[in-house]
């Protein structure tokens, strides 16, 4: 599939954003400080960017509002409707944090409910994908559920200082489940048998095997461009290694060495450098998932 | 509403697509364009008609498949390779994933005869449904920034201004050779319904599960070139010339 750049800032950035909000509603960060009100505004920035960018890809952005209507059966429109939604109580919660320095365990739990579920959604656009055979499986959205978590503890960690331990703690452990969940859905990825084939997509099977002849057409065609993406399998595996280590090794080592050093501004030095790297290994994350993804139309060409 | 149809008629219209026939002259591909760029909403548009990198929408395209049977790796040898023209347009399932997945409510599936359609002025061009389609059916318009989609021509179908035999898709219509047949596909009368029980007419992916209401007939057997070899008289071979024909033979082989 066609990596587009907006899917991928959006997905990305959101998922962050949302993982914030969890540990915001959890109440891990301390109201009464000025980082948690950094940390409220960079959530609500986060998200809020990610879905202007979603925005970009749309050949009618001005009807965008339309998607919220279809919530019934679109995982599209449902993303639409928690994301939004989610900004009630995230923001009702920002301003009873700045304005009163309390949390609020109820506007919290709702934040939470609203992040995870926005979460849920966004993944389920793809894993709802039968035609795209890596996509479709429980394992995507168990993946997104946890890069965002730990995106969002790995992001706390930075801002917080007191109940630093637990929140550093619980950063890498999301990180280490996010990494086993994503290594499942790689290896079943990778090995996956095409429930389609050039055969069951024509009906010609029982003749023999099919080779496509001749294009319809000489050139590219939207369906070309959108489906029928390509990556070398050598830069496949380098992209891999690089989301590996960017995303999932660098972090766990700052974490690691925040642990070790304690609080004070080295500490977060470190483990701001560890979101940066996590932020850059989950944009290629991301971007491999697109551009691996096999779509049943290929089957045609 | 982008929920499937819950009081389906049983009436299914849709298309047969013969493959025997076929022979892949895209004269339905270009009626289709010709048709529906001024048909049923946006235009379907060209990038860069005349430029180096051609590219535009259609609804109804041609592939041509080399099918290769076990051992018949030269056309001519074992005989029995073949090209197929193979014509695919959207197959309006009755499980329709792309109707499903849409944000807006601009793709549903009518009731009444089960129709796909897109209401242009809802879509707001996310590509979902083109996604979610196995077939590729859907194609984005990029001058109208909206999804374009066959429409079985449901503005020709019900149009009583049009003459009787002109009522049918323009695909159908426009064939030269008859492989494209338009009817109702739920009624098991029918004569595309007779055809596709007598053929033994086939469902694209059926392991995708979306119940498609096309059908495509399968190629008839076909005699092997080998086996038809014997038949064709060598250029050498005079034998059972007659009459002046014989005399000539005999004058020439004495000279």
């Amino acid at each position: 599939m066609h990596p587009a750049t907006s899917m991928i800032v959006f997905t990305t950035l959101s998922g962050m954003g949302f993982g914030l909000a969890v540990v915001l509603g959890i109440g891990f960060l301390d109201p009464s400080l000025d980082a948690t009100t950094f940390a409220y505004g960079t959530s609500l920035l986060l998200i809020s960017v990610g879905l202007l960018a979603s925005l970009f890809h749309l050949g009618n952005p001005r009807r965008a509002w339309r998607a919220l209507s279809q919530w019934r059966s679109s995982w599209l429109s449902r993303e639409g409707v928690m994301a939004i939604a989610t900004f009630v109580p995230l923001t009702l919660s920002a301003v009873l944090a700045i304005c009163m320095n309390s949390h609020d365990w109820i506007v919290g739990s709702i934040s939470i409910l609203g992040a995870l579920l926005t979460v849920y959604c966004t993944s389920m656009i793809y894993a709802s994908l039968k035609a795209v055979v890596s996509w479709h499986t429980k394992l995507t959205p168990l993946c997104f559920l946890l890069f965002s978590l730990s995106g969002g503890f790995l992001l706390a960690s930075a801002f917080v200082s007191e109940n630093g331990l637990a929140v550093r703690l619980l950063a890498l452990l999301f990180l280490l489940l996010a990494l086993t969940a994503k290594m499942a859905w790689r290896k079943r990825a990778m090995t996956v048998k095409p429930i389609s084939t050039p055969e069951s997509a024509t009906g010609l099977g029982f003749i023999g095997r099919v080779r496509l002849f001749e294009r319809p057409h000489s050139l590219d065609n939207y369906l070309t461009r959108e489906m029928g993406f390509r990556v070398a399998r050598k830069h496949a595996a380098k992209l891999w290694m690089v989301a590996l280590i960017f995303g999932a090794i660098l972090p766990v080592f700052a974490l690691l060495l925040a642990l070790a050093i304690g609080d004070g501004l080295v500490a977060h030095i470190v483990l701001v450098t560890g979101v940066i790297a996590h932020t850059m290994g989950i944009f290629v994350e991301r971007w491999l998932f697109f551009a691996e993804a096999k779509h049943a139309v290929m089957n045609y060409y | 509403m982008t929920s499937l149809p819950h009081n389906r008629t049983t009436k299914r219209l849709g298309l047969v697509i013969d493959l025997d026939i076929c022979v892949g002259c895209h004269a339905c591909v270009i009626s289709c364009k010709e048709w529906n760029t001024g048909g049923y909403g946006n235009a379907l548009s060209d990038q860069h008609p005349y430029g180096e990198q051609v590219s535009g929408t259609f609804l109804n395209r041609i592939h041509t498949y080399e099918v290769v049977p076990e051992g018949g790796l030269v056309i001519g040898e074992a005989g029995e390779a073949r090209i197929v023209h193979f014509p695919k347009s959207c197959l309006h399932c009755e499980d329709a994933p792309c109707v499903t997945v849409c944000p807006t409510g601009a793709s549903y599936k009518r009731a009444d005869d089960g129709i796909v359609l897109v209401d242009e002025d809802k879509c707001i061009g996310c590509g979902l449904c083109a996604w979610a389609c196995s077939y590729g059916a859907r194609e984005m318009d990029l001058a109208a920034g909206v999804m374009k989609k066959c429409t079985l021509c449901v503005d020709r179908i019900y149009n009583e201004t049009l003459k009787q035999e002109d009522r049918v898709p323009s695909c159908v219509r426009t064939c030269p050779v008859n492989a494209r047949h338009y009817g109702d596909l739920g009624d098991p009368m029918s004569d595309v319904s007779i055809m596709v029980a007598e053929r033994g007419g086939f469902d694209l992916m059926p392991e995708q599960g979306t119940l498609p209401t096309n059908k495509y007939l399968p190629p008839r057997p076909r005699t092997s070139l080998s086996d038809n070899a014997p038949i064709v008289p060598l250029a050498e071979n005079t034998e059972g010339a007659r009459g002046f024909f014989a005399w000539l033979d005999k004058t020439l082989d004495r000279i």
